[in-house]
């Protein structure tokens, strides 16, 4: 015992020499639900750029927005970036965000940002039906996501309804047809679906036949398949375009906090990455995410967004809370 | 140690004696004991706090639906078969590393202690990479047993050891067969093993979230994280939360009932003569599938995935710097919060083994139910209370190894209380007797004597801490990134390739705990 504390007194000393503390007086940290990739590459061509160090902290959009609310004013986080809109909402409806700057505000197309203008869409993905061929002939494809809680598709497809991605989903249907229908169509998701711990466990589940089709955003598909493939070459895309709620179009989000240390550096970070350089990085990454800022044409890969059919829904709107109600109603969580 | 002591009966059950026991305890070590406690209380009461904002009737409809049923029963059924399964695999496993003529004993002995090496969710990752159909409750049993067995394997094998064969000879000749000793004399005195054991798995599979999220089986804990990772102070989580706790206090009191209150130890000079062993005969092919199969599953096949992966990716995969530095950072908070959280555990565990009574199980008894919530609970609860009472704690250093000290502090009260309670009180009251201050007494022979069950706890603490994530992710001070975080980040994008380094990295820093542990089975003392 004695040795191990010795072990660990100079550990302790070696890891307050490298503490990264002094970094933030000069530079500004980011809560980053996004991919740690992506995230890093910003985080890296900024200081390039600017000569303004970003540290980041991980973490997921809802238990994150959580961590920003408990911490309310106290928060050491300049900048929050998150993969969905409703953990955006969140913290903008405990008004911990301030405006972000107009010119930044500019770069982005209203429809991919809240009329308060007090954060910004970073990028965009959309909802995808991926369907195993062996299993589903092109004529049987669902028209509608609704169509999904139909009888004939018992236990037939798949989703991660635990994940913010599908609850994003959800919000744009109950922005879209209302909480009656919402619930309904919940209640089918129940009988029905197969639920995957994530988007990626429930499109391999579609690969190996356990289900024969599944919902989930369109990256996964196009990660899988600049990879290695292997768990989407049996499957094709299916998207559901007439402004059907499963043709939705989710709006990452970026905001800076009112308690930044360092508001201006943290709103040049912010119009880095929704800027031409910091978009660019985003098309030419493995993330397969929408560029969306700076007229920036997303990954050549990907269907041009205005092919789609997406609705229009104002992603202020969309409301986790609501969801999360509906999805405990119907016994899903 | 070397006073001679007049002999004594070999083996001795004793009923509790109560005014008999309380002496071991002192006001300085009951305060420390509730400080601790006071601390363990944090996530408790947030979670009730944040229920006391809804309505009674709100609550009641968010407990009683179907859904939370659902539940329940899916996390007892998983307890009723896996708990069991880990303990007749393990008895079996140590009756044949400890009292027959297996070949390669020492190896299957070494390798029965191994699975603790690789985390339950590289386990559950290797085995849902391989087979990704297996779904459902019987692999989830499958896994748990696979990752968790040698918690109770490890105590079986230390008091196997222990026991003196005179007790077995005696009922021998009294005419019983071999398996009737075994299961008239040799398993009730391996009970306090087995419990402590159970318990500790118990424990460990009602706050278990990756293995079996993974392998598609929603547990209490499982819907817990789920609906914290979607609302805000949802009152649904809390009340499953509170759920959780009226569980614990199940497997509490099935554990106060199976350990009893008889208490076995030897004491005596000398040592007691090696059990002799069972011959296998012509059987021993067949008895040599136990360990083979149990290894192959449980650390064969994710160790080969893993290696695997880590070969498919070649060197480009290695991230060199992050993965020496994520390995520095993992290693410093394993050691320094195994060191804290022991420490923060010696004065409840002296209790438990000493002291017993009523304080003593209510306060023990808070550390279980906190152990038992899941991470994001406990994090998000002290994240609440730094941010508005201890500003300049919250995200440091000291605010992870608190969160580290209230997920892990039952396994180290485990580890440590069984062993404490093996050592006879008689030694310290002799040493007192000669003229020792008490507290020197208590230094220099019962902790010393318990030396190896305090190291068996740290290893176990700084097990859980190489692997632990929710509290690390939101807790620790920016910029820190273990090997647990790496590889979650690498697995939430699939890159399988580059998240094999940090895996086997964990798995290489889990080898000595490993070690420390198999040693204090083996029963090498504290000298």
């Amino acid at each position: 015992m004695i040795r191990l504390r010795l072990a660990t007194l100079a550990l302790l000393s070696t890891m307050t020499s490298w503490a990264p503390a002094a970094a933030q007086d000069l530079g500004i940290t980011v809560y980053s639900a996004q991919h740690a990739g992506l995230t890093q590459k910003w985080a890296d061509a900024f200081l390039e750029d600017s000569g303004i160090p970003v540290t980041i902290r991980k973490g997921s959009d809802i238990l994150m927005a959580n961590q920003i609310l408990q911490e309310g004013e106290h928060s050491p986080a300049d900048v929050f970036l998150t993969e969905n809109s409703p953990a955006m909402t969140m913290v903008d409806r405990a008004g911990l965000f301030a405006p972000v700057n107009p010119e930044t505000l500019a770069a982005v197309p209203q429809e991919f940002r809240p009329a308060s203008g007090n954060w910004t869409g970073i990028a965009a993905r959309t909802t995808i039906f991926v369907y195993n061929t062996d299993m589903v002939g092109e004529k049987d494809l669902p028209k509608s996501m609704l169509d999904l809680a139909a009888p004939e598709w018992k236990g037939r497809w798949g989703a991660a309804p635990a994940g913010a991605d599908f609850q994003a989903i959800v919000s744009a249907l109950l922005q879209l047809r209302g909480s009656d229908e919402t619930a309904t169509w919940l209640a089918g998701l129940k009988q029905n679906a197969i639920a995957y711990r994530g988007n990626f466990e429930a499109m391999r589940g579609a690969n190996v036949g356990e289900v024969a089709g599944s919902l989930i955003y369109n990256y996964y598909y196009f990660g899988d398949q600049a990879g290695t493939g292997e768990s989407s070459d049996k499957l094709k895309v299916h998207y559901f375009r007439n402004g059907d709620p499963g043709a939705f179009v989710s709006i990452s989000g970026g905001g800076v906090l009112k308690s930044s240390h360092n508001p201006e550096a943290a709103q040049a970070f912010l119009a880095f990455i929704t800027g031409p350089e910091g978009q660019a990085i985003l098309r030419d990454g493995k993330t397969f995410e929408y560029a969306i800022g700076s007229g920036i044409k997303p990954n050549a890969a990907l269907p041009p967004l205005d092919t789609l059919g997406y609705p229009k829904v104002d992603p202020s709107l969309l409301n986790a809370q609501d969801v999360v109600r509906l999805m405990t109603e119907a016994g899903v969580m | 140690m070397n006073r001679p002591l007049p002999p004594l009966p070999t083996a001795i059950a004793l009923p509790g004696v109560k005014r008999h026991r309380r002496r071991g305890s002192s006001p300085a070590l009951v305060a420390a004991a509730l400080v601790v406690a006071g601390l363990a209380l944090i996530p408790v009461g947030f979670v009730l706090w944040v229920l006391s904002q809804s309505s009674w009737e709100t609550a009641a409809s968010l407990v009683f639906r179907p859904r939370v049923g659902e539940l329940v029963v899916a996390t007892l059924l998983l307890q009723a078969l896996a708990v069991p399964a880990c303990i007749v695999l393990s008895l079996a496993f140590a009756w044949l590393t400890e009292r027959t003529d297996l070949p390669l004993r020492w190896l299957w002995r070494a390798l029965g202690v191994a699975p603790l090496a690789v985390p339950a969710f590289v386990q559950a990752y290797a085995w849902d990479g391989t087979f990704p159909l297996l779904r459902g409750l019987w692999p989830a049993v499958l896994v748990s047993v696979l990752a968790y067995f040698p918690l109770v394997y490890l105590p079986i094998v230390t008091q196997l050891r222990r026991l003196d064969p005179a007790l077995e000879d005696v009922a021998a000749t009294l005419g019983e067969r071999p398996a009737q000793v075994f299961f008239t004399v040799v398993l009730p005195q391996l009970r306090l093993a087995i419990c402590g054991g159970g318990l500790l798995i118990a424990l460990h599979l009602l706050s278990e979230y990756g293995l079996y999220v993974l392998v598609r089986y929603d547990t209490l804990t499982v819907a817990i994280v789920n609906q914290f990772q979607a609302v805000y102070d949802g009152p649904a989580a809390n009340l499953m939360g509170v759920v959780l706790f009226a569980l614990t206090l199940l497997l509490l009191l099935l554990d106060k009932w199976s350990r009893g209150n008889r208490r076995y130890a030897r004491v005596g000079a000398g040592v007691a003569r090696p059990a002799p062993r069972f011959r296998l005969g012509r059987t021993w092919p067949f008895w040599l599938l136990v360990p083979l199969v149990t290894t192959a599953l449980a650390v064969g096949l994710p160790l080969v995935t893993v290696v695997r992966w880590f070969w498919i990716g070649g060197s480009e995969a290695w991230h060199g710097a992050a993965l020496t530095s994520a390995t520095l950072q993992t290693a410093f908070y394993a050691l320094l919060g195994a060191a804290s959280v022991t420490l923060a555990a010696l004065p409840i565990a002296w209790m438990s083994a000493r002291a017993p009574g009523r304080l003593q199980s209510f306060i023990e008894s808070i550390h279980y139910y906190t152990g038992a919530l899941p991470g994001s609970i406990v994090a998000l609860a002290l994240v609440a209370i730094t941010v508005r009472f201890a500003l300049p704690l919250y995200q440091t250093v000291a605010a992870v190894i608190a969160a580290y000290a209230l997920l892990f502090l039952p396994r180290a009260i485990i580890a440590i209380r069984s062993r404490l309670g093996q050592v006879p009180v008689e030694l310290q009251q002799a040493a007192i007797a000669l003229g020792k201050p008490p507290l020197t007494a208590a230094f220099i022979i019962t902790l010393r004597l318990a030396a190896p069950g305090i190291a068996a706890g740290a290893a176990l603490v700084a097990m859980g801490i190489t692997t632990e994530l929710t509290a690390t992710l939101m807790l620790s001070p920016i910029g820190t990134d273990t090997l647990a975080t790496e590889f979650w980040a690498r697995t939430a994008e699939f890159d399988h390739v580059g998240a094999a380094p940090f895996a086997l990295a964990m798995i290489i820093l889990s080898v000595p705990l490993c070690v420390i542990l198999h040693r204090q089975a083996m029963g090498v003392s504290g000298q």
